[in-house]
């Protein structure tokens, strides 16, 4: 099983009603990468993210996980929806954290860890407890496991959801711009988080703005602009001589 | 001492107007009050007497049992209906749509006065296969029904209308975020309903509900449409006809009715602080050690909890 992609993103096509959102965007993410995405605002990378653990269904292309078509079945030619569990149990196995964090404000730290754990897989609450634990601690922010969110700084609420997506086991990491509602002094102890778990060998697909992150950890680059993968290859390859002109055009912007 | 720091000592502005307008005010209540004291009309000796009536008593805790009652019914109801309304199932959505039609549509009193008809209406109910003349069996379905349950599901299935719409609104206050976290998380749509979207829109239900269910509690004087006699309004209403006295009796409803509004009232803090918690702050209890810790995070520094938790004084360990 080792040579299937982790995600194999082929010709997705993605529409709002009239609105075609993504163009026929392929990406190959294989086992313990470290993909980034960068592209203009507007350009698709939330949408391709949200295809990918199914929160948005395609309307062309196929897109599997880890060898398993998402949100759909295949019998011979034919495509059949899968029902919300079946769907559920897929998301369950893919983490993902937000631009805007999302947790839970009426839980604490500790609770909104132990959620989906118990809640989706059934675990038993202690042993819940005792993984939170250790991913809290594993963040840095152990101390903090009786606190509301609303008491933390954006940092240490970014570093929760990274534990919380975490506490899931997941095969896949999804980061949608985990660092850009941050005050500037607060994205390195996210980033460090995310390079962190990089290293343990952990399958990730991160939007960013953060040029920086991507040379050091990515394995691949994807630009997306309008809709299309304009440009992709190695970080440094990429960001030292992007062949595009639009690649080039939005790295003055960013770098 | 120094200029800068000294506190400000000057003359408090004056505010002539407001002041005599509040005289005025004192005034003309005091008259009225002194008036009222002594004015045969009020007889205030039978309202002293019939204000601990034990009759009365029961009564009002009949109308609070109506109350309490009709009103979690109504919002289990309106619930249901506000989930349905958000579905993305037209059927649903539809049948939520014309029941809010129907009942908001239609003054309550005539929604009990039918209550009260229902009996009499369905006789008679056969079961069997229509157009033939097979029959299984012959039921009276409401004749089995107690009065004040027939109450209670009159208010409640009025109230609900109403209640769906404000869950509503609570459930599309909850930003979209929390929902999506919550399915990326694998959560099915009823866990993140019950568990992360409905906790959430308490905060906004809460005090729209406080103020429905006050409103139910003077609703329930309407239930005399159905033939409902024990509550509070038409237990005074027959006192008052049995002695002749309509205005001391009266009173002694409005002070019941008063009371109970209080003592709902209070209820309504307690839950509104309950359902703020995570939110506000300020108002968690003072020994909580996290409040401490938000306290201590000065956020014109830009310095994060640990930074200064590093620096600060041994804390209590959590977990
Ligand atoms: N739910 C939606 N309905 C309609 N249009 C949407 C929706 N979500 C995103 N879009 C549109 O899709 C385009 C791409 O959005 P997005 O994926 O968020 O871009 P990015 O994350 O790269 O900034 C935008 O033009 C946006 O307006
Ligand atoms: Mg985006």
């Amino acid at each position: 099983m080792t040579d299937v992609p982790m995600v194999h993103a082929d010709h997705i096509v993605k529409s709002y009603g009239s609105h075609q959102v993504l163009k026929d965007v392929s990406v190959t993410v294989n086992r313990g990468e470290v993909a980034c995405l960068i592209g203009p605002s507007g350009s698709g990378k939330s949408t391709f993210l949200r295809c990918i653990n199914h929160l948005e269904s395609i309307n062309g292309g196929r897109l599997s996980v880890d060898g398993e078509l998402m949100g759909y079945r295949q019998r011979g030619e034919k495509l059949y929806e899968m029902s919300p569990a079946e769907v559920s149990r897929q998301r369950a196995d893919i983490g993902m954290v937000f631009q805007s964090f999302n947790l839970f404000p009426h839980m604490t730290v500790l609770e909104n860890i132990i959620e989906a754990p118990t809640q989706v897989k059934g675990i038993k609450k202690a042993a819940a407890v005792a993984t939170a634990m250790e991913l809290l601690d594993r963040v840095g922010l152990a101390h903090k496991a009786k606190a509301y969110p609303s008491h933390l700084s954006g940092g240490q609420q970014q570093r929760v959801a990274i534990a919380r997506a975490l506490a899931m086991s997941p095969k896949l990491m999804l980061f949608d711009e985990p660092t850009s509602a941050l005050d500037p002094e607060l994205v390195g102890e996210v980033l460090d988080v995310m390079k962190g778990l990089a290293r343990s060998g952990m399958t990730m697909i991160v939007v960013t703005h953060e040029i920086g992150f991507a040379r050091e950890v990515g394995d691949s680059l994807f630009f997306m602009d309008g809709g299309v993968i304009v440009e992709s290859g190695d970080p440094r390859e990429v960001l030292t001589s992007p062949k595009h002109e639009r690649t080039q055009s939005f790295l003055s912007k960013v770098l | 001492m120094d200029p800068a720091t000294e506190p400000i000592k000057a003359v408090k502005l004056r505010h002539p107007v407001r002041t005599a307008f509040a005289v005025v005010i004192v005034l003309l209540v005091a008259l009225f009050v002194w008036d009222a004291a002594t004015r045969e009309a009020y007889q205030w000796p039978l309202v002293g007497q019939y204000l601990l009536d034990r009759r009365i008593s029961q009564a009002a805790g009949v109308t609070l049992a109506l109350t309490v009652l009709a009103m979690i019914l109504a919002i289990v109801m309106g619930l249901v209906l506000a989930v349905m309304r958000l579905s993305d199932n037209p059927v649903l959505k539809a049948v939520s749509w014309f029941y809010l039609w129907l009942f908001r549509g239609t003054p309550v009193y005539v929604q009990l006065v039918f209550w009260g008809l229902l009996g009499t209406i369905y006789r008679s109910v056969t079961i069997g296969i229509p157009f033939t003349s097979v029959e299984f069996f012959t039921v009276s379905p409401f004749s089995a029904i107690d009065l004040f349950w027939l109450a209670v599901l009159g208010l409640a299935f009025n109230e609900a209308a109403y209640m769906a719409e404000i869950v509503r609104g609570g459930i599309l206050s909850v930003p979209r975020g929390q929902d999506e976290a919550a399915r990326a998380l694998g959560m099915s749509w009823r866990q993140t309903m019950l568990r992360i979207v409905v906790p959430q829109s308490m905060r906004v239900i809460i005090p729209p509900t406080g103020n429905e269910v006050i409103s139910m509690l003077k609703t329930t004087s309407l239930v005399t449409a159905l033939g409902f006699s024990l509550e509070l309004y038409a237990r005074t209403r027959a006192i008052s006809a049995q002695i002749y006295a309509t205005v001391p009796l009266l009173i002694v409803a409005s002070i019941w009715y008063l009371l109970v509004t209080s003592i709902l009232m209070v209820g309504q803090y307690y839950l509104e602080r309950y359902y703020g918690r995570g939110v506000a702050p300020q108002r968690a209890p003072e020994n909580d050690p996290d409040v401490a810790d938000a306290a201590g995070v000065d956020p014109t520094t830009g310095l994060s909890g640990d930074e200064i938790e590093a620096v600060a004084p041994p804390k209590r360990e959590h977990q």
